[in-house]
């Protein structure tokens, strides 16, 4: 079970780092991150079989602080989306040099 | 007193300075959302807040008097903790100062924005005490959501709103990873124990395990975004450059420092003797990003941009430290996080004193001839860029930094020579940028169209002027802080030998 958990664990994870890196709306790109997030969760989970209950403590700490970054990421999104009027990341080019 | 974290009380103790920043940061909070919004609030809540921050000072100041210390728990009590602490209480204070006058310039009413700060303080010191990787995931969490709060604090500003989603986009990607590292070092070591991964790492079967080398690279990629190395840098000048004057000094100076501090810790607590795995790479992160941070720095016309690429620079010379290993590099590292935290909180207090609301007179060439209108000014700023350079006397401890990295680096049982020369020719190059701000202040003219700087802030006198006295005065005395910084070195050695044996060397060790 624990190399199958933890292969799911990783492909889900280059899902995300893939759709990080490929997709330029904001909110799908958070999307990608949580899956990231969620991913590492499961190898957790998958760990604690072996070693105990630390892992799914750790488990609950991420869902926790990934609920916390939820709300401040969606409220910096639609900051940015009362100036623009997008979330597209290529219309979001003000700074760069 | 040796503390047994099992205890609850004992832990309680050992946690007390942090809880009382985050407690009084609660009260605060409730305070400012109790009135209505104002310019008088917004100072008070300031005021109180550096008032809570020295006496979360004093506070740890006894603990250093008392000299605790813990075994084996998930929270560290030694002088590195207490010492990180102090280096980030004075980067919080700068910062608060700072922004109770640009706020009130910029019409920012917000009295919660000194809050937020208190908060990220309060997540730096968990990072500081960490030595469990749950915890140091718990605090560089506590710490970024409100930094990421706080680089969009000008909401009316579409720079700032911009820089506060990359920081959060990239931010949240780098905590992927991090939490990735995390959860593969578990699956190697069985612990989240930094004493006890240390202790597995180096057994056979653990060693070389295709689990712990992927779960290091990736623990490495996740730091190596939080304190910006190359190739890892991009989104720190754009950040840099959007977010609030005050608050990129807090980036700069006081997030970096939290981020390296804990970097540190997991290397040398969890990773020492697992060092054939990664040494190679952080060598190379080094040179790439003392090379890339300097030499980028030098095309910049932004002050800020340009300060940014010198933070990417510096966090390539703490690297150096990070890399020799020993405790006379984490010594010289606390130093040098000491001196870099002073400087840059000087130099972006007199970027807040120049510039104009909306963001203007940002550009190195708006301080040309600042030496004929605004002597004591220009002379700071000079001060601060010869402390960035680790230029000797005139740049005070800017130049002891420096050289005790150099001397760290050629003292240690394996000599890292090429990285010293590195470093040293790299310093050379940054010279071009740092000497450059000094000769455009004194030796241009004023221009035609040139602003009338304002009238200065009180509180933007005082950090310009404690950062500026403290850099010359320290450069004087070195010493004096070196050896505070020096039994920040000194770590106790819990992961390898037997608990009861160490703990005896823990308490002297002050």
């Amino acid at each position: 079970m624990l190399a199958e958990s933890l292969a799911i664990s990783a492909v889900l994870f280059t899902i995300g780092v893939v759709g990080v890196l490929i997709r330029r709306n904001a909110i799908i790109i958070f999307m990608c991150v949580e899956l990231m997030l969620n991913a590492v969760n499961l190898s957790f989970v998958a760990f604690s079989r072996y070693y105990g209950a630390e892992g799914q403590v750790f488990v609950l700490l991420v869902m926790t602080v990934a609920a916390a970054e939820a709300a401040v990421g969606l409220a910096i999104i639609i900051s940015i989306f009362r100036h623009r009027q997008t979330v597209n990341l290529q219309n979001i080019n003000l700074l760069k040099g | 007193m040796i503390l047994d974290l099992s205890i609850p009380g004992q832990l309680i103790t050992a946690f007390a300075p942090d809880m009382l920043l985050m407690g009084g940061a609660m009260i605060l909070l409730l305070w400012s959302a109790w009135r209505p919004e104002s310019e008088a609030l917004q100072r008070n809540i300031g005021i109180a807040s550096i008032i809570l921050c020295v006496t979360v000072g004093v506070t740890i100041a006894y603990y250093v008097a008392r000299g605790d210390s813990s075994g084996v728990g998930v929270i560290a009590v030694d002088n590195f903790r207490w010492t990180a602490d102090i280096v980030f209480l004075i980067a919080t204070i700068g910062t608060i100062a700072l922004s109770m006058d640009y706020n009130a310039r910029e019409g920012i009413t917000a009295p919660e924005s000194h809050v937020l700060v208190l908060f990220a303080t309060s997540g730096m010191m968990t990072m500081a005490a960490a030595r469990d990787l749950m915890i140091v995931f718990l605090g560089v969490e506590i710490m970024s959501v409100a930094v990421y709060v706080l680089a969009g604090l000008d909401r009316r500003s579409e720079k700032s709103a911009e820089a506060a989603l990359k920081y959060f986009l990239l931010g949240a990607f780098s905590t992927g990873f991090l939490l990735y590292g995390i959860a593969l070092v578990y699956g190697a070591a069985g612990t989240t124990n930094l004493s006890l991964i240390g202790e597995r790492v180096g057994q056979p079967g653990i060693a070389g395990s295709a689990m712990l080398i992927v779960g290091i690279a990736l623990l490495l990629i996740g730091f190596g975004f939080k304190v910006a190395l190359a190739p890892f840098h991009m989104w720190a000048p754009d950040v840099y450059e959007g977010a609030p004057t005050p608050i990129t000094a807090y980036m700069a100076a006081a997030v970096k420092a939290a981020a390296f501090a804990v970097f540190l810790r997991v290397w040398l607590e969890a990773f020492a003797t697992a060092s054939d795995a990664w040494h190679g790479p952080v060598w190379w992160l080094a040179v790439v990003t003392m090379a890339a941070g300097n030499i980028i720095a030098l095309a910049q016309k932004n002050i800020k941009r340009m300060l940014a690429y010198s933070s990417i620079a510096h966090a390539g010379y703490i690297l150096v430290a990070v890399a020799i290993g020993t405790p006379a590099a984490s010594a010289a590292f606390m130093f040098y996080l000491l001196a870099y935290t002073m400087a840059t909180l000087g130099a972006f207090g007199v970027i807040v004193a120049l510039e104009r609301r909306g963001g203007g007179q940002l550009q190195i060439e708006d301080y040309a001839g600042l030496w004929t209108v605004r002597p004591w000014l220009a002379a700071a700023m000079a001060v601060f860029m010869l402390a960035l350079l680790g230029f000797p006397i005139f740049g005070g401890i800017g130049f002891f930094a420096k050289y005790w990295i150099i001397q760290s680096a050629l003292q240690a049982p394996a000599p890292q020579t090429l990285l010293a020369v590195v470093l040293v020719l790299t310093s050379v190059v940054s010279a071009g940028y740092y000497l450059h701000v000094v000769m455009v202040m004194f030796m241009r003219p004023r221009s035609e169209g040139a602003v009338a700087v304002p009238p200065i802030g009180g509180w933007t006198r005082f950090v310009i002027a404690a950062s500026a006295i403290l850099i010359v005065a320290l450069g004087i005395l070195p010493n004096s802080v070196a050896r505070w910084t020096q039994r920040s070195g000194n770590r106790p050695p819990v992961a390898t030998a037997p608990v009861a044996a160490a703990l005896p060397a823990n308490s002297t060790v002050r």
